[in-house]
């Protein structure tokens, strides 16, 4: 299994170099630069500003400058926030963004399930319907509209819980946030548990559980819940390393110090380095989740081999 | 002995319903049966007869829109509507059952000891440790080879019928007192078949227990079973004991599936009748390129077959799954990519791709195993059987191409008006009866049917045969007829092809080859076809 992981990690470095390429270039293509301001800047001072990014020299030469300092691990200064490198921001930003993501996956995870699960055994009966119902009203209302709804409700007008802001990260400050991006992931994983386990308990190997007197707690939860989680596996991979990579509307809702947020102000002010740094994340965060997901994958179908 | 004994299971006045959209339907219309300890009792009827959902009704197992009325019991303890927590007293442990597909049955997730434990530990209440230790003496009752290894394999990784004795094992790891077996055979080669049946025998006479076998093929009870009940359409038409049912059969019905052995006999083309199809040394290769840290494989699914189609000849090739008569089938059409050569008619079409192939594809027809899968279901019957001659001969107008399918129709024995159907309307037998008539209305000369009658009843492949045979003489057809039913093939082939492993084992006119075989698998193949009682027989003695 080792040997699999690496050739995959190494399978994965290509992958990353076009992807790195086409961002550098998809770039340089859109017009404007990170200094073009309401008022122009001085054309001398433009100047030095361009020769100190390098921005003075052959596109080519740029991108060959870029893959060099990534070589060494160094992703640059922002051009926007500028007293920082681009390092420092992620540094700072991504333990944010994977602390909310990773909790809104868990609560995906578990919620879904469990309301799946039950919908699936209540099959046609009102529980059934009403988690059909939240489901489709979790992936169809806007994550936009349910955090300021959220904040309003639980933060302004109950004042049971902050109404944004990170506070250091303390546990009331995350409940709105998670829920928030936990809802449609919620609803989408309760859809899919629900289809693949009734799919599950009519198949003849459940028959054969029940044929030989095994306790329903069993016969879901080992024989058939197993068989369910497969459809949900191979969803939760994107998605964990869409939610792990922050939101911006949920940052800048909350006003939460995620990276989420960069990716957006960095692409609207033209911050190369800061979109190169963030795209680079979220490339690496979908290798990782696909690799995680196909050896979840193995581990819980012994069908499927490593080659 | 059989006097003394004392009814374990009785079923009273059983009806099994469904609720459908198109209202209710009754599956079975009020059975009784009843089967008393260490007795062997068969349930034969033909699809549909209702005899699986009398099992399911007792065990508590109909699908959600079903209900089940009238009694079951077991020594005495009614079954019908006993709550869950008390069925699962009985069920897995006094009564068990194995099932029709042992690849579905089992939980391709968990490894064969889990699976063989279960029971054991919900039942008997084992540790771990003594459920593994108990798992494995089973797996050893049960002749599996290699035993402890087996413990630790997934179904994926055992044969067909070594999953089946993985199913008999955990049938019998509480020592139940019935054992329900639902077509436990069906899926299997002829062979293996014969292997299963004389190990359950052979486990019944051990440790005792009670079997009620259900099947569609009474031949194969003969040998096997006490008593026997006859379903139709729900309900019982005959019963009686196994020597009584053979012997005597009072019931039409049971005459007729006695009878159901396909009859008739194909003479030999003269040694005259052109060539029509020439294959020589055709081998397939299915293999996976090898990845730039992986190694690639290889498998011979079909090595070096040569054979020869005459006008009006129908050549048989047999063999056990695996053995790559479809994919030999598959390869003359070359619809699959093959080494060898291949001449129709003088042409030498192997390796055609696909335009050049198409003009030949009239001549070269096809008609596939499953009638339900190889009938597109969002077609219309006559949209169906027209498809083929809007390619090849598209001067035709829609009217004239509706008078052809009608008369395909008509050919097949279907009534004309049923055009403009889809599929799903249509049983087993009439779809195939549509696949035929799909091939045969482009004036073919050669069709290659690919285990036309493998999905169908006794009675029902007797008049697909029948239909064969005269659609045969009306066109002067060809047929390269695949099966893996001897009994079939020795009715319709006039030359048979035997193959075992991609290879050719034994070739030769039919009479000659099912007469008088000349290779020990042919042998075996036959005997397990058509003497079942003495390969039983001979199994016990060996065990002895």
């Amino acid at each position: 299994m080792l040997g699999y992981v690496v050739r995959r990690l190494l399978g994965a470095i290509p992958t990353l170099f076009i992807i790195i390429t086409l961002a550098f270039f998809l770039m340089r293509i859109a017009p404007g630069g990170p200094f073009d301001q309401e008022r122009a800047l001085e054309a001398k001072v433009l100047e030095n500003l361009n020769r100190v990014f390098h921005l003075d020299r052959p596109v080519w030469e740029q991108y060959l400058y870029y893959l060099g300092n990534l070589a060494r691990g160094d992703l640059g200064p922002s051009f926007i926030y500028r007293d920082f490198s681009v390092q420092q921001l992620l540094a700072n930003g991504l333990p944010v963004s994977i602390q909310l993501g990773g909790m809104a996956l868990l609560v995906a995870l578990l919620a879904g399930s469990v309301l799946g699960t039950i919908a699936a055994l209540r099959q046609n009966s009102w529980i059934d319907y009403s988690v059909t119902a939240v489901a489709t009203f979790g992936i169809t209302v806007p994550n936009f509209v349910v955090a300021p709804l959220l904040s309003l409700i639980f933060g302004v007008w109950l004042s049971m819980l902050p109404a944004g802001g990170w506070g250091g990260g303390s546990p009331q400050n995350m409940v709105l946030p998670v829920i928030t991006l936990a809802l449609p992931q919620v609803a989408i994983v309760a859809r899919l548990i629900r289809g693949s386990m009734i799919e599950a308990l009519r198949s003849d190997h459940v028959r054969t559980a029940r044929a030989y007197g095994l306790p329903a707690r069993m016969i879901v939860g080992v024989h058939a819940l197993r068989a369910a989680c497969l459809p949900a596996v191979s969803y939760l991979g994107p998605a964990a390393a869409a939610l792990l990579t922050g939101s911006v509307v949920v940052e800048t809702i909350f006003g939460l110090p995620g990276i989420g947020r960069y990716f957006v102000q960095g692409a609207l002010n033209r911050d190369y380095t800061l979109v190169m740094g963030t795209v680079i994340i979220i490339a690496v965060f979908v290798v990782i989740f696909n690799l995680i997901v196909d050896l979840l994958y193995a581990a819980l179908d012994p069908r499927v081999r490593y080659d | 002995m059989e006097k003394m004994a004392e009814t374990i299971f009785d079923i009273r006045g059983i009806r099994v319903t469904f609720d459908t959209p198109d209202g209710a339907v009754e599956a079975v219309r009020g059975v009784d049966m009843h089967v008393k300890a260490g007795e062997t009792v068969a349930v034969v009827g033909e699809s549909g007869s209702g005899k699986s959902q009398i099992m399911m009704a007792a065990m508590g197992l109909l699908a959600s829109n079903g209900r089940a009325e009238g009694s079951v019991t077991y020594r005495g303890q009614e079954l019908v509507g006993l709550p869950r927590e008390k069925l699962n007293r009985i069920r897995g442990a006094k009564i068990t059952m194995i099932f029709q597909e042992p690849m579905t049955s089992l939980d391709p997730l968990y490894t064969i000891e889990r699976q063989i434990s279960e029971p054991l530990r919900v039942h008997g209440g084992l540790s771990a440790a003594a459920a593994r230790k108990r798992a494995l003496e089973l797996l050893k009752l049960v002749h599996i080879p290699d035993p402890e290894r087996r413990l630790k394999s997934y179904p994926h990784e055992l044969s067909g019928g070594q999953r089946q004795r993985v199913m008999i094992a955990m049938a019998l790891a509480n020592d139940p007192d019935l054992l329900i077996a639902d077509e436990p055979t069906t899926a299997l080669d002829v062979t293996i078949q014969a292997e299963i049946l004389g190990l359950l025998a052979e486990l019944q006479r051990k440790l005792g227990m009670a079997i009620l076998f259900i099947t569609h093929d009474l031949t194969i009870v003969e040998a096997f079973a006490d008593r026997v009940y006859v379903m139709q359409h729900g309900k019982v038409v005959e019963e009686g004991a196994t020597e009584q049912i053979f012997n005597r059969p009072a019931q039409d019905y049971t005459k007729m599936l006695l009878a159901a052995e396909p009859e008739g006999h194909k003479p030999p083309v003269p040694k005259s009748a052109p060539i029509l199809l020439d294959a020589h040394k055709v081998s397939v290769t299915f293999s996976a390129r090898g990845g730039l840290f992986s190694a690639g494989f290889a498998l011979k699914a079909v090595q070096d077959v040569t054979l020869s189609l005459r006008a009006g000849q129908t050549v048989g090739i047999v063999g056990e799954s695996g053995s790559g008569k479809s994919t030999l089938g598959r390869a003359l059409l070359q619809l699959l990519p093959s080494e060898g050569r291949v001449v129709y008619q003088g042409v030498p079409i192997q390796g055609f791709s696909r335009a050049a192939m198409r003009p030949y594809r009239r001549n070269l027809q096809m008609v596939f195993q499953d009638p339900y899968g190889s009938l597109s279901p969002r077609m219309t019957v006559g949209e169906i059987i027209t498809e083929g001659l809007l390619v090849h001969e598209p001067g035709l107008s829609a009217g004239q191409r509706v008078e052809q399918a009608m008369e395909a129709l008509k050919e097949v024995g279907l009534d004309p008006a049923m055009r403009n159907r889809f599929p799903h309307e249509f049983s087993g037998g009439q779809r195939q009866r549509i696949a035929i008539a799909r091939a045969v209305v482009l004036k073919p000369t050669v069709i290659v049917l690919d285990e036309p009658t493998s999905a169908l009843d006794r009675s029902v492949q007797k008049q697909i045969i029948t239909l064969l045979r005269r659609i045969q003489q009306s066109h002067n057809l060809s047929f390269i007829f695949i099966s893996h039913d001897l009994a079939v093939v020795k009715a319709l082939a006039d030359y048979t092809i035997v193959m075992k492993s991609g290879q050719v084992v034994e070739e030769g006119l039919t009479d000659e080859v099912f007469e008088r075989p000349r290779s020990d698998y042919t042998r075996d193949l036959m005997e397990a076809a058509f003497d079942l009682k003495s390969v039983l027989n001979r199994q016990a003695e060996a065990r002895v």
